[in-house]
């Protein structure tokens, strides 16, 4: 991958496992789940996110889209791997001292109905991170808060109500002043518009935009909308069943995807235009995404995946940058044959490269 | 059966009305539109615009007290279903009108056999023996694509993921080969690939048996791909409503103009996105004049005073606006002389 230089975080190895039990000597004595069950809800995660970008993150749900976004701010403990920010690794960081990195760093919620205490006012909410970290007080901090509701699009007038009176747009953009009162550099925006109707996600996508441009920010975008992301996102990455697939620029991965499970994914997404709809031919995957626990081995995406062949089952393919800058995990693809559509039946021109795991 | 002029089903100034601590909602607020036998109708709106009141008002499944149909008619096969016994409006509940609702985790019993439960619709509407029902059960799993049926019909709800659950359900629904298929935000709840298996199944059934569909969405791009005709509401109204064609090439409606451009196109360049300012009114206290006109770019002083005219822009289509010849014409339509 590129130079770290430009990246403000660094992702290396991340992984994400949740321990289900079973496998344990009582187990084996009841006979109740004699097989150690383990969600590897990310395994082996590694990406740069470059200053100022927005990197979307998509996948179906289950993948550990928000499991990765959780677990860069440790708001999930991670199994293994590194996040490197500010060259400190905050995998490793004490309790305090990530306290203390919490305020360049944070997150807002899908749920916007669920994230705000309903027993504080939107003063009270705004205001909390600023008092966490004594970044104001009296005075000062009532004036802050105002002016974050400005930022955001809201009325200084609303300081004294309580979330319920607002619609869910408001909401969201509450959750947004909470996370940008300490002034970050980084936020990890998980779903922030999946609940909001379509007129408000627009208002959102821009505010979001308009926000990153004066305070300089550097986004994490996940959702499974892909027009949200094509349209928010610098790059893309793409996830499945725990591991990136596919890395690009988003109008890329749209135009151009290389892998597989990409190339469904975007066919899947209906366009609002219906010549095009109609002269469209979708790429139908067959069948569900196949549970995290124990997924399949090899390229996880085998079982669905229309091009998978014998080794496919065997090799777990590692993300090469198959062109400039686009990075796909497919064996049957390499930078001297990177459409799969052109490459020969049976034929894996990317697996020389691989390991067998 | 009769078939009246080809429609399936006429809807003709229906209210449905709601009584809230906050006074009276008017959820479903004088609409009317038909559906032709055979096609697929699309009803777009935000949340609480009112399509989904709009279909729980034509099965008769809406909860009263608090909500009322106060006035209008639902002809359905040529007569009434607002005039109709509770008794005879059960048989055609799930038997003539089926429905497919959002969340497929709460529309089946958890209690039950998948079996039992599509069982259950045949014997109860089709005289079905237990055995007939059963080998049905199974062929209409089969027929939704629930990989090994026979072994699968007698698992129970949680054991399905959320696809095959609205599979289930889509079987269970047409298990009595109904008429019409009311569809509420049938994909919603689903992955996208998922949803592009569910649409495409819902496509396929509906070809093969010639029913008629009703589709409620959110999502203007599943409107593009499945229906023939689409109504817009907006605030307990029909905003707009055209062959699907029409719509998105020539909108005649600013409300809709704005939808349709706060929508990211995959397919088109990045650059700020359209966005309808302010928020969606409350039905409960809605202002004289337009509904939309204080979201609205081009309102002038009548559209805040006075209530729009239903104006006819084409053969299929109508606009509920003030100006709706002018916006019509601005993209880009011809207003033929009516």
């Amino acid at each position: 991958m590129s130079a770290a230089e430009s990246a403000l975080l660094s992702i290396r190895d991340l992984k994400v496992y949740f321990d289900l039990g079973g496998g344990g000597p009582l187990d084996k004595l009841f006979g109740t789940n004699p097989v150690k069950r383990v969600v590897k809800a990310v395994d082996g995660v590694s990406i740069d996110i470059y200053k100022g970008e927005t990197l979307g993150l998509v996948g179906e749900s289950g993948c550990g889209k928000s499991t990765l976004g959780r677990a860069i701010l440790r708001l999930i403990e991670p199994t293994e791997g590194h996040v490197f920010y500010q060259d400190r690794d905050l995998a490793d960081l004490s309790s305090r001292q990530l306290r203390e990195q919490r305020r360049h760093l944070q997150i807002i919620f899908q749920d916007p109905y669920a994230s705000l205490n309903p027993r504080m006012t939107v003063g009270q909410i705004v205001g909390e991170p600023l008092e966490t970290f004594r970044l104001a007080r009296g005075r000062e901090a009532e004036q802050r808060v105002q002016e974050l509701l400005e930022t955001v699009g809201l009325s200084k007038r609303f300081v004294k109500r309580y979330p319920h009176e607002f619609s869910g747009g408001q909401r969201q953009r509450i959750g947004i002043a909470r996370a940008l009162a300490v002034d970050p550099d980084f936020i990890v925006a998980d779903e922030p518009i999946s609940a909001l109707d379509v007129s408000i996600q627009a208002q959102i996508m821009n505010l979001l935009e308009k926000l990153r441009r004066e305070k300089n920010l550097t986004y994490l975008f996940i959702s499974h909308d892909l027009r949200a992301i094509r349209h928010v996102s610098d790059r893309v990455a793409v996830m499945y069943l725990g591991k990136l697939v596919e890395i690009a620029d988003a109008k890329t991965i749209y135009d151009e995807p290389l892998m597989p499970y990409t190339k469904a994914l975007i066919s899947a997404v209906p366009v609002p235009d219906p010549q095009v709809e109609a002269a469209r031919q979708r790429i139908m995957l067959e069948g569900d995404v196949p549970s995290p626990i124990n997924p399949p081995a090899g390229c996880r995406f085998h079982t669905r995946c229309p091009y998978a062949i014998e080794a496919c089952r065997e090799v777990v393919p590692q993300l090469v940058e198959i062109k400039p800058a686009h990075f796909a995990a497919c064996i049957r693809i390499s930078p001297a044959q990177p459409h799969i559509e052109d490459v020969p039946p049976g034929a894996a021109p990317g697996l020389d490269k691989e390991q067998k795991v | 059966m009769t078939i009246a002029n080809g429609n399936l089903l006429e809807v003709k100034n229906l209210r449905t009305y709601f009584e809230t601590e906050d006074g009276i909602v008017k959820a479903v607020d004088d609409i009317s539109f038909q559906l032709e036998r055979g096609e697929t109708l699309g009803i777009v709106g935000e949340s609480g615009s009112g399509k989904s009141v709009t279909n729980l008002s034509i099965i008769r499944l809406v909860p009263d007290p608090p909500g009322k149909i106060v006035s209008g008619e639902v002809i359905f096969n040529g007569s009434d279903l607002l005039l109709l016994p509770n008794e005879a409006i059960r048989k055609i509940r799930g038997r003539r009108i089926a429905m497919i609702f959002q969340d497929p985790m709460t529309s089946l019993n958890p209690f039950m056999k998948i079996s039992r439960q599509l069982m259950e619709m045949t014997q109860l509407h089709l005289g079905h023996s237990k055995s007939q029902a059963y080998s049905h059960a199974i062929r209409m799993l089969e027929t939704v694509g629930i990989p090994d049926a026979r072994e699968r019909a007698d698992n129970y709800p949680h054991e399905f993921s959320g696809g095959m659950r609205q599979r289930v359900m889509i079987a269970m629904a047409l298990s009595c080969e109904p008429e019409l298929l009311i569809a509420d935000e049938p994909t919603t709840a689903l992955d996208v690939t998922i949803q592009a298996q569910i649409l495409e199944l819902i496509k396929k059934l509906k070809s093969e048996t010639g029913t008629s569909v009703i589709l409620i969405t959110h999502d203007l791009g599943v409107v593009a791909g499945m229906t023939d005709h689409v109504i817009v509401m907006y605030a307990g109204k029909i905003f707009e409503q055209a062959r699907t064609k029409e719509l998105f090439a020539l909108p005649g409606n600013p409300y809709t103009k704005g939808l349709l451009k706060s929508v990211p196109d995959p397919t088109a360049l990045q650059g700020k996105l359209y966005q309808i300012p302010g928020l969606p009114p409350d039905v409960a206290h809605l202002k004289p004049g337009c509904p939309f006109a204080p979201r609205c770019d081009s309102a002038q002083d009548i559209c805040r005073r006075e209530f729009p005219p239903f104006v006819q822009l084409n053969a299929d289509h109508y606009s509920l606006c003030h100006f709706a010849r002018e916006v019509y014409s601005e993209s880009g339509g011809a207003t033929a002389a009516l």
